[in-house]
């Protein structure tokens, strides 16, 4: 079985009004400092498959298809 | 005309679209489930409003997924009408059907309300009963109509009046690009709009801005 770390984030240049307010609040809880915070998505995926290029593959048609949207939406994907 | 309302869970603004298009056009529509490969032979097919699948991943992401909008894109493909409303809107999105992505109000709250529409392109199949120009009031229910395309894109929506209504009036309650509530595909025949034309159809509504919508596309006489 394979295991794999999918990370979602927004595009630069996207307006993030959540990981504005996230912001914001971090500023008002006294942490001085914060810069830009931008909010994204994890998603944990097991796969029983043992071929890594293939899983690899199958994880980005994933990404591409459903777990990303790309038109606001870049992806990374790591297999642990 | 017949009509066709798309039925997935989740939804419920369903039974307001199937009562607007019943009323406007006198036939009631027929309904299609998330599992249905086939849609019967309609003029119009409509995209409630509602939380399909809980909103869960992205709002609109999952239900653009399941069979029936295949059969939807198909339909639309062969020049059948499409509406989607609210929820609708962010599945013909999620689906490619329309270009851009629906992200949470700015404000970050959800908003329901009543907006002013000015109608920004009356030369459309879903439009014509409009006037060029024309404010219309029609109330809002969303926590993510904030409207977003990259600037290519959005060039090409303002260059081939694809943007057909926009919030006017400073009533944007959802931060959307250029003020935009509702665009159609290149075809012309894939309308999505946030506001809920289809609450506001007659007098026990409190007006009846929205039934010009239904007529036009239906191609009923006002």
């Amino acid at each position: 079985m394979i295991k794999a770390r999918i990370t979602v984030t927004l595009k630069n240049g996207v307006l993030d009004p959540q990981g504005k307010a996230i912001e914001h609040a971090l500023s008002g809880m006294g942490f001085d400092g914060v810069g830009q915070v931008r909010q994204g998505k994890v998603f944990d995926v097991e796969l029983a498959e043992s071929d890594k290029a293939k899983a690899e593959a199958d994880l980005k048609a994933m990404c591409d298809r459903l777990l990303a949207n790309t038109v606001i939406e870049n992806y990374s994907v790591a297999i642990t | 005309m017949k009509s066709a309302v798309v039925l997935l869970p989740g939804l419920n603004r369903d039974r307001d679209m199937i009562a607007a298009l019943t009323k406007i056009s006198g036939t009631p529509p027929v309904t299609v489930w998330q599992t249905d490969t086939e849609i019967p032979d309609v003029d119009l097919i409509t995209i409630p409003g509602g939380f399909s699948f809980g909103d869960y991943l992205r709002c609109g992401a999952i239900a653009a997924r399941m069979p029936v909008m295949r059969a939807v894109a198909e339909k639309a493909a062969k020049g059948v009408m499409v509406i989607g409303v609210c929820n609708g809107f962010q599945i013909l999105v999620e689906a490619g059907l329309l270009p851009g992505a629906l992200m949470r109000n700015t404000s970050l709250k959800f908003v329901c309300r009543q907006v002013k529409l000015q109608i920004a392109n009356a030369n459309t199949m879903f439009t014509r009963r409009y006037q060029p120009g024309q404010i219309i009031r029609s109330p809002v229910a969303h926590h993510d109509g904030n409207y977003f395309a990259d600037a290519e894109t959005l060039r090409r929506l303002e260059g081939e009046g694809q943007v057909v209504f926009r919030y006017a009036e400073g009533t944007n309650p959802n931060g959307s690009i250029n003020d935009i509530a509702g665009i159609i595909n290149g075809q012309g025949n894939v309308l999505g709009l946030m506001p809920h034309p289809e609450n506001l159809i007659e007098t026990a509504h409190g007006g009846s801005d929205g039934r010009a919508l239904f007529e036009s596309a239906l191609g009923i006489a006002a």
